[in-house]
C-alpha cells in the first residue's frame, strides 16, 4: 500500500496577518495606554507618577522656554569635556603600557589597582578637592572613562596577531611602522568597544555628579523637581538622559561602521 | 625512459672531484652564485637543537623544496633565512632582498588588498605598482577589495603578490598551499611554477608534500635530525607530470626517507 503522502508548505505561504514590528509595539504601546488609564482613573496619583499626557505637555512646555535645551547643553558639554579629558589620559596610558613592557611594569599594576576603588565613592574626595563648580564633575566622568578606554584599548594592542606582526616585520616595517600599520589598526575594535562602555558609563557619572551639587544642567532641573514634588519634570529628565544616551550609541556605531568597514563580521550596516 | 637524473651529493664511493673535506646533503661548495649559504646553523629552543649544526646552499635562481616531518625544524630553517629568528648560533648568509609567503596569508585585514601588496615598501610606491604585481598572480579585479573578502586561493595570490612585489632575490614560501583545496592548490603550484620562471629568483619551499616538492623543484631536501639529511634532484624539463615515472620513483625514495612507505599499488597503476 502506499503511503498517505502530505505537502510540505513553504513558510513563505503562511501569510503573516500583522508585521512584526508592529505587533513588538503593541507591548509598549499598551503599557503606555495602561499607565495612562490608571493616572486619570486616581489609581496612580500625580505625585507619585505623572500621567504620560502630562509628561509630554510638561515636556514641550520645558523645550519651548528653554530650560530643558538649556540643561541640555550644560550636560553635554560637560559629557564631552570629561570624555574628551578622560580619552587622551585613558588611551596614552594604554599606549604606554600596550606598546612597552617597560610601561607596561610602571603603568599597568597602578591602573589596575586604581581600578578596584568605585569611582562613585570618590565624589567626596573630588568635591574637597575641587570644590562644587564644574571640576568635580568633569573629573568624575574623565575618571569613568579612563578606566574602560585603558583596559580594552590595552587588551586590544596586546591581542593584536603575534602572526600579522611577524609577517609586518618580515616586509621590513621598523618598530614605528609596525605600531602604525598592525598593533593601532588591530587594536581599535577594541578600541570601539571601549569607547562604548565608556559612553555609557560617561553618562552614569553625569548622572551622579549633576544629582549630588549642580546649579545648571539636566541634573539641576532634575534635583529642583524632586524638592517641588514635580514627578512630571523628573519623568522628562530621566527620558533626556536615555536619549542622550542612545544617542552617544547612535554616534560610536556609526564611527564603527566607518572605522571598521573591514571586518565582514560587522553587523551593524 | 626513466633515466638516472637524481644523484646524492658526492656519496664517497662516487666522488670524483674530492673537495677538502666531505660535503653533506644541502651543501654544494661553489659560493660565487649563492643566494643562501649556510654554515653550522645551530638553533636550540631550550636546550633542544632543533637545527644542529646544519649546511645548506642554494644557488642564484634554484628552486630547491624542504621537506621533512612535522617538527623537523624546517619552518625554523624558513624563518632563520628570513631574519625572522635570530637566537642562532653560526653563518647564514641570505639575500638582502628576500620576501616571505607564508601558510596562512597573514594579510592584514584593515588594509585593502593593494595596500597590503605594497606595505613595508621603500619610498612611495603608487597604486599601479601593486596593482601590476596583482595582475600578475591573477588578481586584478580584486585590487580594492579587504583582504577578508577574499577566497583562500585569493588571500594566497595576494600573499604572492606581496612578496614578489619586494622583486626578491630569494623568495621564501612556508608551506603557501597547505591551507588550499585540493583543486586550488595545483592552480597556485602552477602559479609559482610561472613566477619563478618569469622572475628567476632563488626559491626555498618547505613543504610537506612530496609531490609538490618533485612538481616544482630543481632540488629536494629532507631534513631530519635537526640537518639536511638527504638530498634528491629532479632535472625534468617543466611542466612536469606526476605521472613521470622517474617523479614516481623518486616520490617512493622521498617518503621513504620520511618514513613512509609508498603503498605498492600506486606506483604500480604509474606505469
Amino acid at each position: 500500500m502506499s503511503p498517505v503522502l502530505e505537502p510540505v508548505v513553504p513558510l513563505s505561504a503562511r501569510r503573516r496577518t500583522v508585521p512584526r514590528w508592529l505587533r513588538r509595539t503593541t507591548g509598549p504601546l499598551l503599557l503606555l495606554v495602561l499607565w495612562q488609564v490608571c493616572s486619570a482613573t486616581g489609581v496612580l496619583p500625580s505625585d507619585i507618577l505623572a500621567s504620560p499626557g502630562t509628561i509630554a505637555r510638561t515636556a514641550s512646555d520645558l523645550l519651548e522656554d528653554g530650560t530643558l535645551p538649556h540643561a541640555m547643553l550644560v550636560s553635554v558639554q560637560r559629557v564631552l569635556i570629561g570624555l574628551v579629558l578622560g580619552g587622551v589620559i585613558g588611551v596614552s596610558l594604554a599606549l604606554v603600557s600596550g606598546l612597552s613592557r617597560l610601561g607596561e611594569d610602571l603603568v599597568d599594576a597602578s591602573v589596575q589597582m586604581l581600578r578596584s576603588i568605585p569611582w562613585v565613592g570618590m565624589i567626596p574626595l573630588f568635591i574637597i578637592w575641587m570644590g562644587i563648580g564644574e571640576a568635580p564633575k568633569i573629573a568624575l566622568i574623565a575618571l569613568g572613562v579612563t578606566f574602560h578606554l585603558y583596559l580594552n584599548v590595552y587588551a586590544g594592542i596586546r591581542g593584536v596577531d603575534a602572526q600579522l606582526i611577524e609577517a609586518g616585520t618580515a616586509l621590513g616595517l621598523g618598530r614605528w611602522g609596525l605600531i602604525r600599520h598592525v598593533v593601532l589598526p588591530g587594536a581599535l575594535p577594541g578600541a570601539m568597544t571601549g569607547l562604548r562602555y565608556s559612553l555609557a558609563t560617561a553618562w552614569l557619572a553625569l548622572v551622579f555628579g549633576e544629582t549630588i551639587n549642580a546649579d545648571d544642567g539636566i541634573g539641576f532641573l532634575l534635583n529642583r523637581a524632586r524638592e517641588f514634588f514635580q514627578t512630571d519634570v523628573i519623568v522628562v529628565c530621566l527620558i533626556v538622559y536615555a536619549a542622550l544616551g542612545l544617542l552617544a550609541d547612535a554616534i560610536v556605531r556609526t564611527l564603527e561602521r566607518l572605522l571598521l568597514q573591514w571586518r565582514p563580521n560587522f553587523t551593524g550596516k | 625512459m626513466a633515466t638516472e637524473l637524481h644523484r646524492q651529493v658526492n656519496p664517497p664511493e662516487q666522488r670524483v672531484n674530492p673537495p677538502e673535506r666531505d660535503a653533506r646533503p644541502g651543501e654544494e661548495g661553489g659560493s660565487d652564485d649563492a643566494a643562501v649559504r649556510v654554515r653550522s646553523l645551530t638553533r636550540s629552543f631550550d636546550g633542544r637543537a632543533v637545527i644542529d649544526d646544519l649546511h645548506l646552499d642554494v644557488r642564484t635562481g634554484e628552486f630547491v623544496a624542504l621537506l621533512g616531518r612535522s617538527g623537523c625544524g624546517k619552518s625554523t630553517l624558513l624563518r632563520v633565512l628570513a631574519g625572522l629568528d635570530r637566537e642562532i648560533e653560526g653563518e647564514v648568509l641570505a639575500p638582502r632582498r628576500k620576501a616571505v609567503a607564508f601558510q596562512a596569508p597573514r594579510l592584514m585585514p584593515w588594509k585593502k588588498v593593494w595596500r597590503n601588496v605594497l606595505l613595508g615598501l621603500p619610498g612611495r610606491p603608487g597604486r599601479a605598482v601593486a596593482e601590476r604585481a596583482l595582475k600578475e598572480v591573477g588578481l586584478g579585479h580584486r585590487v580594492d577589495a579587504w583582504p577578508k573578502t577574499l577566497s583562500g586561493g585569493e588571500a594566497q595570490r595576494a600573499s604572492l603578490a606581496r612578496a614578489l612585489v619586494r622583486e626578491p632575490d630569494l623568495l621564501l614560501l612556508d608551506e603557501p598551499f597547505g591551507a588550499l583545496d585540493a583543486l586550488t592548490r595545483i592552480t597556485a603550484q602552477q602559479l609559482v611554477a610561472e613566477l619563478w620562471q618569469r622572475r628567476g629568483c632563488a626559491v626555498l619551499l618547505v613543504t610537506h608534500d612530496v609531490e609538490e616538492a618533485l612538481l616544482l623543484a630543481d632540488r629536494v631536501l629532507v631534513m631530519d635530525g635537526g640537518v639536511i639529511a638527504h638530498q634528491v634532484r629532479v632535472d625534468r624539463d617543466r611542466p612536469r607530470d606526476i605521472a613521470d615515472p622517474l617523479l614516481a620513483e623518486l616520490r617512493t625514495e622521498l617518503l621513504g626517507r620520511l618514513g613512509v612507505r609508498a603503498p605498492e599499488p600506486a606506483v604500480n597503476e604509474v606505469v
